[in-house]
């Protein structure tokens, strides 16, 4: 098993999701993140899946995603380069003045930035790719995470 | 033009389509559409006894025609009744558009009266689904509907269609073109992967094409006749392509996989080269994965790219329609000796023969057997039930015509021949249909006996009855140390079937039994001069096995032969 980014090119319907999403539960996939938008054209709708799976079911599972009648292309992004995006907001527990101050420091020295702060805790907003994400969330750890959220990975093709 | 109601716009629509026939059973919210065709005799709907008739007559119908089936059903139970039928049709690649009714738009998720999420359910099932919320939408839908069935791979496509769009009024125009952006079935064959296989023909000295449904799906009989006999290849086929390449020619293998001829899957095992054609490497039909044709190449035809590379990795592929695919291939190809082959063929029909003890006792075989000698030089249209029964239909049947055969063959559904003979004797008023069926079987859709009286349809059902859930006893039988759990049907003192004679009579059907294998040819000559549907119900040897037989996950040259 190992992971695919895949995107999904659907015409704008109600329903269409499941049918997607069908696809990849009936074969006990997990999906680890989902992301529905509209595109350039307001008929047409991108889903970016992230899935765990097995490569050789996953060139199955992409050939049933083309057969679907609403959907309009398949790709499979992790084939090639890419760029891929993700916006997380991590609330983290900043109760004394000091803790604070050393949280406000490891986020000037990335690109997230602080768009909460409540008396207890802090809300950080990180917007870029996987390893900014993670290497956020582990700097952050220490500190007692209260909440994260997760917008799922958008990605596209580099050229 | 003014506006009319959903279910005008309904009736108009299916009229566009050129349906004459719909399949049904009413209910509260398809009552506007049932009005609607009260005084309309340009189609004719057929009142079955239960939904799943309906379904599967609209898939025998369909089967026996080549047209898209039709069946109607209500919301709720009416709809749910409809989903085996609509998975039997999914698996097999059959045209039909299911239309349900649906509670009122504002209830729906609401745990309305007969409300199920009929597009929910048969997401999985179907090629297509449609809920249809707006009137305006209607025709559009029934279109792409109808479209999307009969085009690329078929396959059933429902519409869920709230009652009160039924009511709803608009404007009626049906379109002429539909324009999916996501659905464009690739008709043409790939002329350099065409060139491949003609290559590969040439280099091959044990090739055998192995023919699928798609044959029949595409109307492709006649150029894969012409192909094989160019080429001078044997053809095996699988149970959906019986009828796709007549078995009274010698080039024919029978048919493959778990029972099929010995030597057919004699020769795909020793084949260098497999031109698979409308077919998928089903698990009935490849065995055991790792040992399947094993030195051969394999080149896959197939208007499906997801069958492509599914189970076995093919060599070259080719997506297109077969018939198409095939008369491409026949302008390039050459005629080749293939003597050895051909000789080493020969001597297996001749070691390893299709027969069965034929001694003075009544078996399934026979009976078989004889339906074809009583009706030569007639249309005869065999459906199945599933079984025992099917496979020796199947085995000792001799199919030289597509559309002939109408049997479940990827689901495997009992209760599905007889209903789908109702279909295939609508489609086909002229042929002589017959369902062969199984004791089990046919007690699971029998109430569709009154709908064959009523419409006067002349069904001939020829039971082979053994007393026994007979496939799986087979199983026990081989398997499982004659531990017969739940198999038994006919237990001394509590018989658990019907007497199918005195049933066909309350039906107001001919019954007849029969118990010697002398009078087997009377019988079924005078079911077939019957006006009406007749039960035949024959009293089979009970522990006759189908052989040969691939036991499940082995390799299918390993096959258990009964008389060997
Ligand atoms: C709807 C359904 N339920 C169960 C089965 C499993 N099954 C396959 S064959 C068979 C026995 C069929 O018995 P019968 O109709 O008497 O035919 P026979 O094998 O005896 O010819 C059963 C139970 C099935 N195929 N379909
Ligand atoms: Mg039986």
């Amino acid at each position: 098993m190992s992971k695919f980014v895949i995107a999904v090119l659907v015409e704008n319907k109600f329903g269409v999701l499941a049918r997607v999403s069908g696809l990849f539960s009936a074969r006990g996939f997990n999906i680890d993140s989902l992301a529905v938008g509209e595109t350039e054209d307001p008929e047409v709708s991108r889903i970016t899946v992230v899935v765990d799976a097995d490569e050789k079911i996953l060139e199955q599972v992409k050939k049933q995603l083309n057969k679907l009648i609403d959907v309009i292309k398949v790709e499979d992004l992790t084939a090639g380069e890419y760029v891929d995006r993700e916006l997380i907001l991590i609330k983290v527990k900043a109760e004394s003045l000091k803790t604070r101050e050393k949280i406000v420091k490891i986020v000037d020295s990335t690109k997230a930035e602080i768009v909460n702060s409540g008396k207890k805790t802090l809300t950080i907003e990180e917007a870029r790719d996987e390893h900014a994400v993670r290497a956020l969330i582990e700097l952050l750890r220490p500190y007692g995470i209260v909440e994260i959220v997760r917008t799922g990975k958008i990605a596209i093709k580099a050229d | 033009m003014g506006k009319i109601s959903g279910a005008e716009i309904f009736v108009k629509s299916l009229k566009a389509e050129g349906v004459e026939h719909i399949f049904g059973y009413p209910g509260g919210v398809i009552i506007p559409i049932g009005d609607q065709m009260y005084d309309d005799d340009e189609i004719t709907f057929h009142l079955t006894r239960h939904e799943q008739g309906a379904v599967h007559a609209a898939d025998g119908y369909a089967r026996a025609t080549g047209k898209v089936g039709v069946c109607l059903a209500t919301s709720g139970p009416g709809a749910t009744n409809l989903v085996t039928g609509i998975a039997t049709a999914h698996m097999d690649s059959i045209p039909i558009v299911a239309i349900t009714g649906q509670v009122k738009s504002s209830l729906i998720g609401n745990d309305a009266f007969q409300e199920a999420d009929m597009s929910g359910i048969t997401r999985p099932i179907t090629k297509h689904n449609y809920l249809v919320k707006d009137v305006k939408d209607l025709a559009k839908t029934i279109k792409e509907a109808f479209h999307i069935a009969r085009t690329g791979r078929p396959g059933p496509v429902l519409i869920d269609l709230p009652v009160d769009v039924q009511m709803d009024k608009a404007e009626f125009k049906y379109p002429k073109t539909v324009n999916l952006k996501g659905y464009k079935p690739t008709y043409k064959g790939h002329s350099g992967q065409i060139k491949k296989i003609i290559k590969a023909i040439k280099k091959s000295k044990r090739p055998v094409i192995y023919a699928g449904g798609g044959i029949i799906m595409s109307e492709a009989a006649k150029e894969l006749t012409s192909f094989a006999r160019k080429t001078n290849i044997p053809v095996t086929t699988t149970l959906m392509g019986l009828g796709g390449f007549p078995e009274d020619d010698s080039l024919s293998l029978g048919m493959l996989g778990m029972h099929g001829t010995a030597y057919a899957n004699h020769a795909v095992q020793s084949a260098d080269l497999i031109i698979a054609i409308g077919s998928r490497f089903d698990d009935r039909v490849t065995g055991r994965l790792d040992t399947f044709a094993k030195d051969a190449i394999i080149a896959h035809i197939d208007i499906d790219p997801s069958s492509v590379s599914k189970n076995v990795q093919v060599d070259v592929p080719v997506i297109g329609d077969a018939k198409n695919v095939l008369k491409e291939m026949n302008k390039l190809v050459e005629k080749k000796g293939f003597e050895a082959w051909h000789k080493q063929i020969k001597k297996w029909k001749k070691e390893v023969p299709l027969i069965y003890k034929d001694d003075n006792k009544l078996r399934p075989q026979y009976i078989v057997e004889q339906i074809q000698k009583t009706t030569k030089n007639e249309d005869v249209i065999i459906a199945t039930e599933v079984g025992q029964n099917q496979m020796w239909a199947a085995q000792h049947y001799t199919y030289t015509k597509p559309r002939t055969w109408i049997s479940s063959g990827g689901l495997g559904t009992m209760g599905y021949g007889f209903p789908a003979a109702i279909g295939a004797q609508v489609g086909k008023p002229g042929a002589i249909v017959f369902d062969i069926a199984g004791d089990g079987s046919i007690q699971m859709n029998i109430q569709e006996l009154a709908t064959a009286v009523t419409e006067k349809l002349p069904i001939k059902i020829v039971i082979l009855n053994n007393g026994y859930l007979g496939m799986v006893r087979q199983w026990q039988e081989l398997f499982y140390d004659k531990r017969y759990a739940w198999t038994v049907l006919d237990r001394k003192g509590a018989t658990m079937c019907p007497d199918f004679v005195k049933l066909a009579e309350s039906y107001g059907a001919k019954g007849l039994r029969i118990t010697k294998k002398e009078d087997v040819a009377k019988a079924i000559k005078t079911a077939v001069k019957t006006k009406g549907p007749v039960i035949m119900d024959f009293v089979v040897e009970k522990e006759e096995n189908v052989f040969p037989m691939v036991p499940a996950g082995e390799s299918i040259n390993n096959m258990l032969h009964g008389l060997a």
